[in-house]
């Protein structure tokens, strides 16, 4: 087990590599407009130094003036440092930045996922149980409309109607307009009054899938030779689906729900961005629109790492909990 | 299923025998899988809205009489402010004589405030003697010297200016209710009205009023200040007059009493784009911010949508069943080396890289057109690898089966093996994922052009049209801009994702009801 670990440690370190080195080419040949507009900026000040001047100044700065592959050795040198520079559209360094906008996306990411949890399985549940029936229709119907839904209407639609219409949540934003004049109590519930559509629209979105996932499983252990013996033997109904199909249900619904935890951190780029929510997703859309380099390029890697740290997560959680699995 | 063919059997059980084999109908198993499906209300569902949709974007296109990029117009009714009324109400000062001077002046305002009959300047005494309402002259003996009025004159050639004395002796002849006088060797006539005429021909009009154009390259004419300033007393808000070619225009008069003005409204009609029409007979859905026809806009975005996310679904499915197929079937280090690929694609986040190539194809000003291909080459490239991985999957537990040793063994040549033998048996699961990713695919092309990074104008596409609502005017007044976008965009990927359920589970044999 622990070798296998290390190998998949290993191997994720070289994917690391590569997906990083993808990332500052992109980077590097996106048209550098805003290092340019920069340097007009600096040469424009009295008595600064000619536009050619503080451009070759800022390129040198920011590695922009070497190759791409040892500008990319330059910047991994730095950023296995920890260093990993300020980012220019917020002026800070942007681990800075990004401690400070990462809370907010963690926490709407954690609710979520536990309502998603707390509904999802229950819904799935009762949908293998009684396939084909007009509850599993609806149910499907139910998933698959959550699924097809695009973010951005439905949280339009969520605004239309509970902003615009019933005038019961901002439109947009974490905090209301009289924010500073509350107390702790009150600057708690009105973040928590404004992330509540946010999370309505992740979850709806995203309940789809893990719905559908519990229905499969289910459906899948409840045609299984044990469920009909657990019958033949006469036991009652609720005891063969909640005490012997639900369990071993329980061994993918781990896997998937383990599998997503990293995600938890990797912000909702395009809700956050919807409703304005200074969460690492907005932030790094802002970035991304604004040229910021160090910014994007921080959070790239950070989902890179997350999404290999989640495959390794799920690869190793099936093992821990299925033990007919053996890792070699 | 079996209890309807039992039905169906047990009438003709005479005819064969019990061994017979025409007693049980064979069904290939093609016609099995389209059995199932059709069997599956919820995909036939999604097939008939699939169907509906594209009849809607291809054919309503073609049937849709106007073109995408129609711009529509309307005459709308401004009112614009014309001309500018004020009643003079500050004396003005003619001065008749060079003695009369700034000392003087000074002191004829103070005796007309406070009505004295004569004043004293510079060791002289003048009197001041109103000869009427709105005109005072200072006399220096018998002789004016100067002179207060309150009413303007105007000439009817505007290039004219008039003398001192001819001001003067007008407003004398208007105070005194009419009369002629002489200067110059001419003969001028007054009347009460203040029409100034010689021999007969008007040439200025006096009136305590000043009107003023508010609109360059107007000049208004005295007819037009005349009908103008008698309607004023008449205190009527409408005021209509027949300029010499004998075009009758309305006019609206507003009276602001903090500034003392009348402000002559006249309603200008100006072409403007026919933006955010409400429903119509002529635009079903209305128009756009640019005065396009909605519905028509809609249909060419389902074009743009639809063709867009098959075009990446085949992009992606060609490279994935390329490289999944060698993957799979060769196995070793290049199966190795190209999973090693697959692992760095999927690693790579798709969402920001692609939000980053379209704020830089945004930088870069690429064509709208182009970029259209490009978006569809940048999604179908970031899309192959899960494709890929389902095909080497599939293809590494096919080919240890039987069959796959029996064309071994029958000395197949390896090209028709792979593309024969072992691609026919993934293309179920193809043709499943394909149909889901579609759906996704056109998720994220609207999310795109969303955000304003993917389909541009002129071009329409489901996403860019919801766009508008960032205006927040727009999400609150005009419904019909992105609601049935909105609707058309999730109907589809619904329909698709009905569809690829419906065909998951026709395909898969253990899915018995």
């Amino acid at each position: 087990m622990r070798k296998y670990i290390a190998k998949r440690l290993m191997l994720s370190v070289v994917i690391l590599f590569f997906v990083c080195f993808i990332i500052y080419t992109l980077m590097r040949c996106l048209p550098a407009s805003y290092v340019e507009t920069m340097a007009m900026e600096l040469s424009q000040k009295p008595g600064a130094k000619s536009y050619q001047e503080w451009l070759e100044q800022l390129n040198a700065q920011y590695h922009l003036d070497v190759g791409i592959i040892p500008g990319y050795f330059m910047q991994l040198g730095e950023m296995l440092r920890g260093n990993f520079g300020d980012s220019w559209k917020f002026t800070i360094p942007v681990v800075e930045q990004f401690q400070k906008c990462i809370g907010v996306s963690f926490i709407m990411g954690a609710i979520s996922l536990v309502l998603e949890v707390i509904i999802a399985i229950p819904l799935g549940i009762i949908a293998a149980t009684k396939q084909y029936s007009k509850t599993d229709y609806t149910i499907t119907v139910f998933a698959l409309a959550g699924i097809s839904l695009p973010t951005f209407f439905f949280a339009t639609l969520l605004k239309l109607v509970f902003s615009v219409k019933l005038g019961w949540f901002d439109l947009v934003g974490l905090v209301g307009r009289n924010y500073n004049t509350l107390d702790e109590m009150g600057r708690f519930l009105d973040k928590a009054h404004h992330l509540i559509l946010p999370i309505t629209t992740l979850v709806v979105i995203s309940i789809g899938s893990l719905m559908r996932y519990t229905r499969t499983n289910m459906l899948e252990v409840l045609n299984s030779d044990y469920i009909r013996t657990a019958r033949a033997k006469g036991l009652s109904e609720r005891k063969v689906i909640y005490h012997h199909a639900f369990r071993n249900t329980l061994i993918p619904l781990v896997t998937i729900v383990g599998n997503s935890l990293p995600g938890l951190f990797s912000g909702a780029l395009i809700t956050e961005t919807l409703f304005a929510i200074p969460g690492i997703g907005y932030n790094s859309y802002q970035s991304m629109i604004a040229g910021d380099i160090p910014f994007s390029m921080f959070y790239m890697t950070f989902l890179a790492i997350l999404t290999l740290a989640s495959n390794l997560l799920a690869d190793i959680l099936y093992a821990v909990v299925d033990p007919r699995v053996r890792i070699s | 299923m079996s209890d309807e063919k039992k039905n169906g059997n047990s009438n003709q059980e005479e005819q064969y025998s019990l061994n017979d084999d025409r007693r049980v109908k064979v069904l290939s198993p093609g016609a099995m899988v389209a059995k199932r499906f059709f069997r599956n209300r919820l995909a036939v569902t999604g097939m008939v809205i699939l169907l509906v949709m594209f009849l809607f974007s291809f054919v309503g296109g073609v049937l849709s009489p106007y073109r995408e990029d129609q711009v529509f117009y309307r005459r709308d009714y401004i009112s614009k402010e014309y001309v500018g009324v004020t009643e003079n109400t500050e004396y003005r000062y003619l001065k008749l004589s060079d003695e009369y001077g700034a000392v003087q002046q000074a002191m004829t305002v103070l005796a007309i405030q406070q009505e004295n009959s004569s004043f004293d300047a510079k060791g002289k005494t003048y009197d001041v003697v109103k000869e009427g309402e709105g005109l005072y002259s200072i006399m220096d003996g018998d002789t004016a010297v100067g002179a207060a009025y309150l009413d303007i004159i105007s000439a009817e050639d505007s290039s004219v200016t008039f003398s001192d004395e001819f001001q003067y002796n007008a407003l004398l002849g208007l105070v005194k209710g009419g009369g002629s006088f002489t200067l110059d060797g001419e003969d001028y006539d007054v009347d009460d009205t203040g029409m100034i005429t010689k021999g007969g021909e008007s040439v200025a009009v006096c009136s305590r009023y000043i009107v003023q154009s508010k609109t360059s390259g107007v000049i208004i004419s005295n007819e037009f200040r005349e009908a103008l300033i008698d309607h004023l007393a008449s205190e009527e808000e409408v005021f209509t007059f027949t300029d010499a070619n004998g075009e009758t225009a309305e006019y609206e008069l507003v009276y602001d009493p903090a500034t003392k003005i009348w402000s002559v409204k006249q309603e200008v009609s100006t072409q403007v784009f026919d933006t955010y029409s409400s429903p119509s007979k002529e635009h079903w859905l209305g128009t756009d911010r640019n005065g396009m026809d909605m519905l028509t806009r809609l249909m060419y975005g389902g074009r743009i949508s639809l063709l867009v996310g098959f075009v990446v679904v085949i992009i992606a499915t060609v490279l994935g069943i390329i490289l999944g197929g060698f993957a799979g079937y060769f196995g070793g280090w290049v199966d190795n080396l190209i999973m090693r690929i697959v692992d760095i694609f999927y690693c790579i986040p798709s969402t920001p890289v692609i939000i980053i190539l379209g704020a830089a194809m945004d930088g870069m000003r690429v064509e709208p057109k182009i970029r259209i291909f490009y978006l569809m080459l940048i999604l179908g490239v970031l899309g192959w690898p899960g494709t890929a991985r389902m095909v080497r999957g599939q293809i590494l537990s096919l080919r240890e089966q039987e069959f796959m040793t029996a064309t071994e063994a029958c000395g197949i040549r390896v090209s028709r093996r792979v593309f024969r033998h072992l691609i026919p048996n993934v293309i179920p699961q193809l043709i499943v994922i394909c149909t889901m990713s579609l759906g996704s695919t056109i998720i994220t092309e609207s999310t795109l052009s969303f955000l304003g990074l993917g389909v541009k104008f002129p071009y329409a596409s489901w996403g860019n049209i919801i766009n508008d609502v960032s205006n927040s005017f727009v999400l609150t007044n005009y419904w019909f801009i992105w609601i049935p976008a909105g609707v058309c965009l999730m109907l589809t990927v619904l329909a698709f994702n009905f569809v690829g359920d419906g065909l998951r589970d026709a395909f898969d044999p253990r899915m018995k009801r």
